[in-house]
């Protein structure tokens, strides 16, 4: 094997086995920047050595073990100083002697310790922007490098908001466990935004040149994912799988031959990847199947969520994942349930108001009742302060009223919203359509 | 980037009604679960034995069909994964992780599904010049300013 086939190898190990690794380091050192320095330090060791040895049978058990001993090599150093690390030092250094497999003492069937690793990433005391990079270096065994190029920003940048995350986590004696209770709600809510937040910057990337960066979509699908099968008792979990399974199945139908973006309704839905539609409507299922039986049936001991109401009301994400469904299911755009969109948004605007979830419901009335309804909820809208700079509020408009035979008031809002947005290929099609508006049919 | 993982056919997967091994099964769907944890499995099917199965083949406009069972069995499929991973090598590490069901030998073998990326969104050698050419402009006017 030759030594860049070999890094490539101890890369995928990386990948498959860090955050279990950093997850149970963690649990062990109570402290997850240490936690993962130690991981680091033996993924350079392993760089080091595997290429003399060769990979060794089970690396994933080599790794944690070269970790631990790092760990117990730096608590005896430090055991003079804190009486605590002492007794650290000696539980590690006696399970290593009574647990023949190193791996073991480590293993974590049920992955606890992951699911604490991802509440520890995601807690709310860190800024959204921090919860993303430490999320996608903890749990995605991402490298510094590969976050920064996903997020277009400086390294060094990313690699001080992953320093300063940690600390933060340290000072603030933020705890390594699940939590339970009136917290639930909140720090779950936390660990969702920050997997949507980042599939979203990959899917309708908010600057630069390309409309899609695939990888970040692929990283939170897999986050997601996993916390699918951690947490899965969670219908909001299921909801935003659903939800980004859904959305990612049109990747291949939204992007033009040359790079211009393709409108949903104008989108070859023979492009849409029916695999990920149908898990989509999967994750869809099984989140309604929780909620249509969480009031009925004893829950699962693992199930972290507060105690359901008896009325089971969707969530944001699986009613976000029920609208895409409703897309996802249409043959053609003809064949939309516009009126159920309609009362899904509704039901959405009712949970979460949000001037932005209005302005959608709007597209969905237009579609439902005419572009007349819809444009005089726009309007009422454009009073908003707060989508002052949002360049969809000006494109829906114009929409409308061109579709009113508005033409001349069409061309000013699109020209607006082409001003508002960063994306250069989405100011390119605005552009195109404020030209359009000059010639108005007769 | 996504990979198609084809397990390839052995004598026991071809034989018709083949009862499979209890523990071979345990240890299959102990593989399976680690990777729908690890948000690595798409899919996966199971595919009966070619004596089930037929072959269309195709010379000019000629189409003759061929029924199984086939007889070059290592070359046959028993069944495929879709797997969505970040590498070729960790699409070898997650196969060298399942279990080998079968008592003889047999093979599974690992190959990259298309991606949109993989057609670069039709940009021609014109495109790409003239955006080099702009992108260099912008440059020298902002350094004259």
């Amino acid at each position: 094997m030759s030594a860049t086939d070999l890094h490539r190898t101890i890369e995928a190990v990386w990948r498959i086995e860090s955050a279990r690794v950093i997850a149970g380091l963690t649990r062990l050192t109570r402290d997850v920047g240490l936690a993962e320095d130690l991981a680091q330090e033996a993924l350079l060791a392993a760089l080091e050595q595997w290429p003399q040895t060769g990979v060794p049978d089970n690396p994933a058990a080599w790794l944690t073990a070269t970790a631990k001993r790092r760990a117990i090599d730096l608590f005896r150093r430090n055991a003079v100083a804190k009486r605590k690390h002492e007794d650290l030092a000696r539980d590690l250094a006696t399970l290593e002697q009574t647990v023949p497999d190193l791996n073991s003492t480590l293993d974590d069937p049920i992955g606890d310790d992951l699911l604490r690793l991802v509440f520890i990433s995601c807690h709310p005391i860190l800024s959204t922007e921090s919860r993303a990079a430490l999320s996608l270096r903890l749990l995605g065994g991402l490298t510094t490098a590969e976050i920064a190029r996903a997020f277009l920003t400086p390294e060094p940048t990313i690699a001080q908001r992953i320093v300063r995350a940690k600390r933060t986590l340290a000072e603030k004696h933020i705890p390594f466990e699940v939590p339970r209770g009136p917290e639930v709600a909140a720090r779950l809510s936390s660990v969702l935004e920050v997997i949507y937040l980042i599939f979203n910057e990959g899917y309708s990337a908010t600057a630069g040149d390309d409309l899609i960066r695939p990888t970040l979509c692929e990283d939170a699908l897999r986050l997601g994912r996993i916390l699918a099968e951690l947490t899965p008792q969670e219908p909001e979990v299921h909801g935003l799988v659903a939800l980004m399974e859904i959305q990612a199945s049109r990747t291949r139908a939204r992007i033009g031959p040359t790079g211009e973006p393709i409108l949903l309704l104008d989108q070859n839905r023979a492009h849409w990847d029916l695999l990920l539609i149908r898990r989509g409507l999967a994750a869809i299922d099984r989140a309604t199947n929780i909620l249509n039986t969480s009031s009925t049936t004893n829950r699962s001991p693992t199930d972290i969520s507060p105690a359901p109401k008896n009325n089971p009301t969707r969530g944001p994400y699986l009613l976000q994942a029920e609208i895409a469904a409703c897309h996802a299911r249409a043959h053609t755009p003809e064949a939309t349930d516009w009126p159920r969109i309609v009362s899904l948004y509704t039901e959405l605007a009712h949970l979460t108001p949000s001037p932005v979830i209005e302005l959608n419901r709007a597209v969905a009335v237009s579609m439902a009742n005419g572009p007349q309804a819809a444009l005089d909820l726009v309007e009422a809208l454009a009073t908003d302060p707060s989508l002052d700079r949002y360049h969809l509020l000006p494109s829906v408009r114009a929409d409308l009223l061109y579709k009113l035979g508005r033409h001349h008031e069409a061309r000013t809002q699109f020209e607006l919203a082409a001003s508002l947005t960063q994306n250069t290929r989405e100011r390119v099609l605005l552009l195109t359509r404020a030209a359009s508006c000059r010639t108005p049919p007769r | 980037m996504r990979f198609m993982v084809i397990v390839k056919a052995t004598p026991e997967s071809e034989q018709e009604c083949a009862l499979p091994d209890p523990q071979g099964v345990a240890d299959m769907n102990k593989s399976t679960d680690e990777l729908i944890k690890a948000g690595v499995l798409l899919s996966y099917e199971g595919l009966h034995p070619s004596s089930k199965g037929a072959r269309v083949h195709f010379s000019g406009k000629n189409r003759t069909v061929i029924d199984g069972p086939f007889a070059e069995t290592k070359e046959l499929v028993a069944g495929f994964m879709l797997w969505q991973v970040k590498s070729l090598e960790e699409a070898i590490e997650w196969v060298k992780r399942s279990p080998n069901c079968h008592a003889g030998e047999s093979e599974v073998e690992i190959r990259q599904v298309f991606e949109p990326e993989d057609f670069a969104y039709g940009f021609s050698e014109e495109d790409i010049q003239q955006e080099k050419e702009i992108r260099a402009q912008l440059a020298d006017q902002a350094a004259k300013k």
